[in-house]
């Protein structure tokens, strides 16, 4: 078992700053989709999920590792790479799974009014970025911008608890998009 | 090569900073507590916008450095040669080419494109701080958006003095929601801050980070019957000619004689090359 | 034509060359060494590895000959190399009750078991100005001190406790937080408010703790046990199992046994203060030990009277002399361009309440 070893970041410091260039203007401009690259989980982890959890996690970050991805593979590389405890639901600052693995929502921390900022970030795995059915608006988009997401209820009940909320960072195999608490979305 | 870790932090430190970041810009406008660090420059100096700037540029980036508008001022020199000595990053003076520009006091009079990051420097983030010194108290007002305070030292400044007296850091409400101190830069910049870069603000002494996303919007407090109004000195530069740029007023003689120029000197300095200036 | 003064790099470096030089001195002077320092400044270099909040005797020593013998800035250079450490792990908290005592004295009992060591103190030297160090320096001809190491001195307020009389302080066992490490959030635990007034600075500690004294929040307090010594510091090796001594430290510790409370639930009882300094230090832990007790008027039921030192907002955001020198010095720097926002507004009011003075009606002037 030497994989848990492998996968992590060939230069971290540079490969860090440069995943959280992509992370940040994600997050800044919700729906577009940003290059992530730089390191390999093992199965069912995709790359880009993995550099965002290299990027974003340590021992001071509470994860929660949802359905297939609470696996040993998963677990120890996690462990191995980035020392962040791992939690359930409710007390996970990051979480990452699948959007099925993540139902329901009202399981994860969305915040305190005081402290908005301490709700839970998901980080979602899904094949590809569609963006057909759903038309976001709200900072960081200047007009508007389609992204689907895979459940627009959900997404707009999250938003309308506004500041509170939960924020969503989604992966392919090599790319980031967000939708973070402050989007507003509707049908096209 | 250098001894230092890329941008001085260790990783541990920027992973901190990067989630506050990321908060931030998930909650415009509201300020994200996070664990400054000491830095190798006294608080009040920048430390903030250094933290931030530190967990945010990356080895392709062009870092500019401005403090009241200009590069040649002595901390913006001493932030720049920080970060050439740390991270090895190229440096401009030109704000075009610039990929993150850390500013204190200003923002550039050429408009930002969305390929570019701005890092204000904060000295006090929280813009009810001078109406309530309280920190329990004013996280509870911004938590129930309990802004009446500030609408009523606005009021009282216009029944005293006729017009809103703050010329300066001058409040915004950031999408409806929270009340924003947009950094002691002069009000003639606000209207600016609707822009397409991304904005991270960055208070290492009170050990605050917030974000506006590119577009967010931006509106100055102000009253129906006194709107607010971005003002400057009423002339145009000496050295280039401009009139519409934010101007610093310099003494040039004993018998008080004085003269306006653009404090944005990158700007001033193209404008003039542009041959569109008219120099006095 | 106006020209924009620039060569701001050339002033820096300039700046730094000057300072150099002014920090050297008189070249024909010899130099002083670190060792000097060390060894013939003590006190200063405690106050700097205490508000430094770094054990180091010898990089104290170097801050304090870098800085030319400012303590603040010292204490800045400390801070600022403290960040950039890799933390290896917690020690166990020390145990003052084995400290090697140069230093135990008690104001609350004549005697007790170990008695009273008066150790190494400027308290009854008259503040004569010793011409003699003046003239040559040594005092070679006296004979040595007697210095007693008093090992395993039971702190005085057990006494108390044991009597019952004093209110226990429960060990909790949770793991304070970091001040270092996690922004401040308020409330603050004790734990977290002890970790800022320990490296907080002794100045504003002291006049925080005088401040109770004449009356902003009396709290009666008696020095219980004031003690100064080395103490081990030991840590948990996972790999061996248990805990190992990694090394000595010297530190200053102060109990203050204040006047009693009581309440429905508990009949009168003594209350505490709680100091503890590196090095020896006793001006800082007992001012400590003052603003520790007048900060836990809530947990104890006793009034807020709104004073100064009851309000740990206000002790905890201002006494650090680190963020107050820097934000303090801050307005050194250029703010031109905010004042000229203001001399534009100021002009524009005046001409606008001189113009309304200009229209009003004679008899209304």
């Amino acid at each position: 078992m030497t994989q848990s070893y492998e996968g992590g970041f060939a230069s971290p410091s540079h490969d860090a700053a440069r995943a959280f260039r992509s992370l940040m203007n994600a997050m800044a401009k919700p729906g577009r989709p940003f290059d992530m690259s730089g390191a390999t989980g093992p199965m069912p982890m995709s790359d880009a999920a993995a550099a965002t959890v290299l990027t974003l996690c340590d021992p001071e970050t509470p994860l929660a590792l949802m359905g297939a991805w609470n696996c040993e593979d998963v677990r120890n590389w996690v462990t191995f790479h980035t020392g962040a405890p791992l939690v359930d639901a409710a007390k996970a600052m990051f979480v990452l799974g699948d959007w099925a693995t993540m139902l329901p929502l009202d399981q994860f921390n969305n915040g305190d009014p005081q402290y908005p900022d301490r709700s839970a970030t998901l980080i979602i795995e899904c094949t590809q970025f569609t963006h057909a059915a759903h038309e976001l608006s709200g900072p960081g988009i200047q007009t508007t911008q389609t992204f689907d997401v895979p459940d627009l209820f959900a997404f707009q009940s999250n938003a309308a608890q506004f500041p509170l909320g939960l924020d969503f960072v989604f992966c392919t195999t090599s790319q980031v998009a967000a939708v973070p608490r402050s989007t507003q979305l509707q049908e096209i | 090569m250098n001894d230092y870790n890329f941008g001085y932090l260790d990783e541990q430190t920027k992973r901190m900073i990067r989630r506050a970041i990321l908060k931030g810009l998930a909650i415009p406008g509201y300020q994200v507590p996070f664990a400054s660090r000491e830095m190798p420059m006294p608080y009040g100096w920048g430390t903030g916008g250094v933290q931030v700037s530190a967990a945010t540029l990356i080895p392709e980036d062009t870092f500019k450095v401005i403090d009241q508008g200009a590069d040649d001022t002595t901390n913006a020199i001493s932030i720049r040669k920080f970060f050439e000595k740390t991270s090895g990053i190229d440096v401009t003076e030109t704000t075009s080419q610039a990929t993150v520009i850390q500013t204190r006091h200003r923002i550039p009079e050429t408009p930002l494109t969305e390929d570019q990051i701005l890092v204000y420097q904060v000295p006090i983030p929280e813009p009810l701080r001078f109406l309530e010194p309280s920190e329990v108290e004013t996280r509870k007002m911004h938590a129930l958006e309990e802004y009446g305070l500030m609408h009523v030292k606005l009021y009282e400044d216009i029944s005293r003095h006729g017009a809103i007296a703050t010329s300066y850091a001058y409040p915004v409400k950031i999408e409806g929601r929270y009340i924003m101190d947009p950094s002691p830069i002069p009000k003639f910049d606000n209207p600016k801050m609707e822009m397409a870069a991304i904005q991270l603000f960055g208070a290492g002494r009170e050990q605050r980070i917030y974000a506006l996303p590119p577009y967010t919007q931006v509106v100055s407090l102000d009253f129906e019957d006194y709107p607010f109004e971005a003002s400057k000195a009423d002339h145009a530069c000496n050295i280039c000619g401009a009139e519409n740029t934010y101007l610093d007023e310099v003494i040039i003689d004993d018998a008080g004689g004085r003269i306006f120029v653009c404090s944005d000197t990158d700007f001033c300095a193209n404008n003039q090359t542009a041959g569109e200036g008219k120099p006095q | 034509m106006y020209v924009a003064v620039k060569g701001g790099e050339k002033a820096i470096d300039n700046a730094h060359q000057w300072l150099d030089e002014k920090r050297r001195g008189d070249v024909s002077i010899k130099e002083l060494t670190l060792e000097q320092i060390r060894e013939q400044l003590p006190l200063a270099v405690n106050r700097v590895m205490a508000e430094g909040s770094l054990f180091d005797p010898d990089l104290a020593a170097l801050a304090i000959k870098q800085s030319s013998g400012d303590l603040i800035e010292a204490i800045f250079l400390i801070r600022a190399y403290r960040t950039t450490l890799a933390r290896f792990g917690m020690t166990q908290p020390i145990k003052t009750e084995n400290m090697a005592c140069i230093r135990r004295i008690s104001a609350t009992f004549k005697d007790a078991p170990g008695g009273q060591i008066l150790g190494p103190t400027f308290d009854y030297t008259h503040r004569l100005l010793d011409f003699q160090l003046a003239a040559d320096g040594e005092r070679g001809n006296l004979e040595p001190a007697d210095t007693p190491v008093a090992e395993q001195m039971p702190h005085i307020t057990d006494y108390l406790k044991k009597e019952g009389i004093i209110q226990s302080e429960p060990v909790t066992g949770t793991q304070p937080k970091d001040l270092t490490r996690e922004p401040l959030e308020l409330p603050a635990a004790r734990a977290l408010r002890l970790q800022a007034l320990t490296r907080g600075d002794e100045g504003f500690i002291l006049g925080m703790a005088y401040s109770t004294q004449r009356g902003y929040g009396r709290n009666h307090p008696f020095v219980g046990e004031l003690r100064v010594g080395q103490v081990e510091v030991e840590m948990d090796i996972p790999e061996l199992g248990f805990a190992i001594e990694i090394g000595e430290i010297e530190v200053t510790e102060c109990e203050t046994v204040n006047q009693f409370t009581g309440s429905k639930t508990e009949p009168p009882q003594f209350t505490r203060g709680y100091g503890l300094t590196f090095g020896h230090n006793e001006r800082k832990a007992i001012s400590m030990a003052l603003v520790d007790r007048a900060l836990r008027w809530d947990e104890l039921g006793e009034d807020n009277e709104g004073v100064p030192a009851q309000d740990q907002e206000f002790v905890l955001y201002h006494s650090d002399n680190i963020q107050a020198t820097g934000f303090l010095e801050h307005i050194k720097l250029p703010h031109y361009v905010d004042f000229q926002s203001e001399l534009e507004l100021i002009r524009k009011l005046r001409t606008e309440a001189l113009a309304k003075v200009d229209t009003l009606p004679e008899d209304a002037s």
